[in-house]
Order: structure tokens, then sequence, then C-alpha cells
């Protein structure tokens, strides 16, 4: 290692706090990125409050009025009084309302799946890389044979056995997404098992686990985050596809993709808003994420540091 | 190099059985297709006679060995929906879903490489910067979305392109192919720009980051040294040199695009083998999407045996890592 670089891992890890600030700053050159990050915060908010910022339970029957069945956006609900900025549905609800509620179901789908499948890969990953040999080589060789099967045809099949649901949902994504996990995990913890306080703490006597999990995971964490994050965007991508397909969430629980795919019968006789704007709405979230994930991976890559 | 070879057939064999009782036992579990056929006023016996002409009344394990045994003469079973072997009605709709999966590939091909070589040899230009800003949204944005997107525009707006099904086709050598007729081409655009968009944002980054790989090296600097002029340059020594990976991921692509398929055919009614494993999950017909799965699970094993072999032929040290471990 030379002098410079020596210098600059001590700066960086020097002080906790600068070194946040080092990151926020890094993150803030793009331009893109932070239009990512507002859009995606704005989203959170929204789907958080959904039941507060939205103008009408979708979901509460009693609220909707058979009248205003597929309004144009802009138009005045009869009775409600509601303005309806973009339209409503087939069952007189108002748009802006259920893609709110939309976002809801489609961003927990996501961050759910992306969570637990970062748990079970990060844990299975770094199984196979901590103790290597046979073990290694068993679950490699699962995860690459799964990871040869495209991931919407592993999601179709299991949700054609199981049914549908938000909870089969949840379980599709999580089998189709847990091997991106562990081959990051194990990509990293491959580099980091070799290092001096890896063998420090054997020599300390440490059981497996706590090594494993302790000492190991913490610095395998930026390259899971940055999967975490695409991930994220994947997974509310395949809910919606799968959903759009007929075989992801009820009609109890409408995501965005499911909105989508009840105004698309309506598309061609030129009611595009039932369709339309639920379909911008995954758009910018998906987008927004991955502008955020983006710029992540190049700040988070070392061999990108300038 | 030979032990090589025969161990990666008997991995892709052993594939292909788990895959086949997973995708069998699994598929058993969904709810009895009895139910969807039979008409309420079946009587028990009447209800009996069709289980039993279906061979739905014997254990599973039995009706799994039969449908190995079926399935190794190329009988899948005849679909409860058709009345037709399944195998029959899937192959009938190879040809509609692989035109729409080579067309798309081509386009992603003949777009996403010049847009990728220009992002790697102008990188910090604003075209550079907009192609690898427009292929996160080509990575990102749903296929179902896009191609809605298409119609709304192309087909509800302007209405220049028809927004559903395949245009008349045309035999050529006892395979129908629509894009030979301008009214097939038509019908075969928007859902093959639908499918290849992804597959382009692929080749954009692969074609920029080979370039900006090639770039540095000897060979281009002689190149240039020797006073070949810059076209030259990059459409000969920089081609060729960034084709290798490119070619390699398009084959291993393609089972992909088969699968994505699914979700384009579906959105544009499109014929092919997807909007029939969509329609046959909907209607339960077991038969069909067993068929299906077994024979896209075959394909993509091939598929990876294939690009495997080849790469151990190419690069000795593939195997020789496999052997030690």
């Amino acid at each position: 290692m030379t002098d410079t670089a020596l210098q600059s891992q001590g700066a960086e890890t020097g002080q906790g706090g600068s070194l946040l600030r080092r990151f926020a700053a890094e993150f803030a050159e793009s331009k893109l990125a932070l239009v990512g990050l507002v859009g995606f915060a704005i989203i959170v908010f929204i789907a958080l409050f959904a039941p507060f910022v939205a103008p009408q339970d979708p979901y509460d029957l009693a609220s909707l009025d058979i009248f205003d069945v597929r309004l144009p956006p802009g138009s005045v609900g009869q009775e409600t009084g509601i303005t309806y900025w973009l339209g409503t549905d087939a069952q007189g609800r108002d748009m802006l309302s259920a893609i709110m509620y939309g976002l809801r179901v489609s961003l927990f789908v996501g961050a759910v799946s992306a969570v637990v499948s970062l748990i079970i890969g990060a844990a299975v990953g770094l199984t196979a890389a901590y103790f290597g040999g046979r073990v290694d080589s068993i679950i490699m060789r699962i995860v690459d044979i799964q990871l040869s099967f495209p991931a919407i045809l592993v999601a179709l099949i299991l949700l054609s056995i199981l049914g549908q649901g938000v909870d089969k949902v949840l379980i599709a994504l999580v089998i189709v997404q847990w091997a991106y996990y562990a081959r990051t995990a194990r990509g990293s913890a491959l580099v980091e098992r070799n290092r001096e306080y890896v063998e420090a703490a054997t020599c300390l006597g440490l059981g497996h686990g706590r090594i494993m999990f302790r000492h190991i995971m913490p610095n395998c964490m930026p390259p899971l985050i940055v999967i975490v994050t695409i991930q994220v965007a994947d997974a509310i991508a395949l809910e919606a596809t799968l959903s759009f397909l007929g075989v992801g969430v009820p009609v109890t629980e409408p995501s965005l993709g499911l909105l989508i795919s009840t105004g698309f019968d309506y598309l061609l006789s030129g009611k595009y808003w039932i369709s339309v704007f639920p379909g911008v709405a995954l758009a910018l979230a998906i987008v927004s994420i991955n502008l955020v994930g983006d710029q992540l991976r190049d700040v988070l890559n070392p061999r990108l540091k300038r | 190099m030979l032990v090589y070879i025969i161990r990666r057939i008997m991995q892709a064999a052993f594939v292909i059985v788990v895959m086949s009782v997973l995708v069998y036992v699994g598929i058993f579990l969904v709810g009895s297709p009895v139910d969807i056929l039979i008409n309420p006023e079946m009587s028990e016996a009447e209800m009996e006679a069709v289980t039993k002409a279906l061979g739905l009344d014997r254990p599973i394990w039995e009706q799994y060995f039969i449908f190995v045994g079926n399935a190794l003469q190329g009988d899948m079973g005849k679909s409860f929906v058709f009345g037709q072997s399944a195998i029959k009605l899937i192959v009938e709709r190879i040809p509609a879903t692989m035109e729409l999966a080579i067309i798309s590939i081509i386009i992603s091909l003949v777009i996403g490489i010049p847009l990728g070589m220009y992002a790697g040899l102008r990188p910090d230009s604003v075209g550079g910067r907009s192609i690898m800003a427009g292929s996160i949204l080509g990575f990102s944005l749903p296929n179902f979305w896009v191609g809605l997107m298409l119609i709304m525009f192309f087909a509800v707006m302007v209405g220049w392109l028809p927004a559903a099904g395949r245009g008349p086709t045309v035999d050529v050598l006892g395979i129908d192919v629509s894009f030979l007729s301008l009214e097939g081409l038509k019908h075969l655009i928007l859902p093959a720009i639908t499918l290849a968009l992804s597959k382009t944002a692929l080749v954009v980054r692969l074609a920029r980051a080979g370039v900006r790989e090639v770039l540095p090296m000897d060979y281009i600097k002689f190149a240039r040294a020797k006073g070949l002029p810059r076209r030259r340059v990059v459409s000969v020594h920089v081609l060729k040199n960034i084709m290798i990976p490119i070619v390699t991921v398009t084959g291993l692509e393609l089972g992909s695009v088969v699968a994505f398929a699914v979700v384009t055919e579906t959105v544009f009614a499109w014929p092919g083998m997807g909007k029939l494993l969509i329609d046959s999950i909907g209607n339960l017909d077991r038969p069909v999407v067993v068929a299906y799965l077994m024979q896209i699970v075959f394909l993509l094993v091939v598929l990876n045996l294939i690009v495997d072999v080849l790469y151990s032929i190419l690069d000795p040290r593939v195997r020789l890592q496999e052997q030690k471990a």
C-alpha cells in the first residue's frame, strides 16, 4: 500500500461524522441521483401515510358512488363532492386514492421480500464462503442452477402452484431473489475471510457464528446494500408483472400492477386514465429507486474512488 | 476434456430430472382439474368416470412415472381443455414465439451495439451520458408496462399499428412466419420492440464496458499508429473484440427472452407458447402447463450446457478449475 493510500484510509476511518458527510457529498454529485432520492422519499411518504393523504378510502365500498364510474380526470363526483383529479375506475373509485393505496401494497411487497431474501441470502452466502470446500460447492451449485432460470418463470411456476395472495407473492419473490444475495455475500466474504482480523478472531477462540456475523458480515454490507436497492425495484416490477398476468395479489388488495391490469381492458376504448396513471406511478417508483441504487453503487465501489 | 463434457451432461440431466419432479409434484398440488371440466349436473358416477379416464385416481408417484414414461416417447398427455396432445399444442405455437424472440434479439443487437459503442467512445459526452441513463430505464421498466405505453401511443392515440394479435403468416419451408408481409410486420413490430427493450439495455452496457476495456489495449494504439482511419479502427479492431461477450450473453439470454415472451404475448394477445401457458394456468390445464415448463427447462439447461462446453473449449482454465473442485 502506498503512503497516499494509507493516508486516505486514515482519513476515512478517523472520524465517523466526516465519513458520513463525505458519503453524502459524493452521493449528491449526481443531480439525477438527487432527483431519484427526492422522488423515492415522496413515494415512501405517500405509501406510509396513504390513509391520511388520499382523498378517498378505495377499500370502503360505502364511500364509492356507482354513478361516478369511469369518469375522466378532473370530474367532480355528484354525490361525493370529490374532485377526481385522475378520474375514476370501473368501480367508481378515485384513481388517485387507488394509486396511493396501490403504491403501499407494491412498496410493502418490494421492501419485505428484499429484506427477507437479504437475510437468507447473506446467511447462506457467508456460510458458503466461511466453510468453503464441499459446503461451498454444493451451495453455489444450487445458486448457479437457480440463477440460470429467469426470475419471471420461477415466480410464475411458484405462484401457479401456491395460488394468489400477498403472502404467496412474498414467498415467491424471496425464493426468486435469495440467490442474488447469496452470490454477492459469498463474493465479498471470500475476500474478507482471509484478512488478519478474522485470523485474530479465530485465535481468540470465538465461535464460527460470532466471527461470521459480527466480524465478517459488517464488512460485506456495502455491496449488499447496493443489491438491496436494485432488488427492491426489481421486486416491485416483478410483483406488478405477476399481478398483471393475474397470478399476483388478490383483487381485494390491488397493487399498482393489478390496477394497470384492470384498466388494460378499457385502454382500447380510449379510457386511458384507469391504466396509464397507475403505470406512471409504477414507473416513477421503479426509476427513482434505480437512480438511487445506481449512484450508491458508484459511491460505495472502492474501485471507482477518485 | 471428454470427462468434463460427460460430467456437465450428467449434471444437466440431473437438473432436468429434479425440475421435472418439482414441477410435476408442484402442479399436482393445484386444485383438481376435474372440478372445472365437469358441469354441475353430472352425477357422481360420471365424475368418477372422468377422473378415471384422465388417470387422476392413481397415486401421484404412479402418475409421475407414467408421465415420465410417456414424456420420453414425446407424449406429455392430452390437454384437458383442448382435448389434443399437449406437446402438439405447444409445438404449433413455437414458430410464433421464436419469431418474436429472434426478431427482438436482432433489434437489441442492431440498436444496442452502436449505442453502446458510442457511449464507450465518448463516455463524458451528453449523448453518452443520456444513453447510459436511458439504459437504466430499459433495464428497470417492466416489460408489460412498456408494451402498454406502446399500445397507448401507437395503437390508441395515433392508430398506426394494431394493438393485438398476429398478422397473416407466410409459409416458409413449413414454418409460418409473419414478417414477410406488411400486415404481419405491422403486428410484429410493437411486441418485438417491447421484448427487445431490456435486452437492448443489456447490450448497450456490454458494448460500452467492452469498448472501455479494449480502447487502452496496445493493438488499438498500434492500429492508430499505423495511420488507420478512426472509422476502421472502431469498426474492425474494436468491434471484433467486444463481440465475444456480447454473443455469449445473447446466446444465454435467448432462454430469458422466451420466458419474458410470456408477458409480452399476454399484453399483445400474440398467439405463442407464453400466452398458451398463461391461459392454461388460468384454466388449470395441467398437462399443458407441465409440458410447457418441461420444454422451457430443457431449453434453458441445453443452452447453458452448450455455452459451458464452448467456454471450456475456448478457455481451458474453466474445466481445470472444475476438476480441482
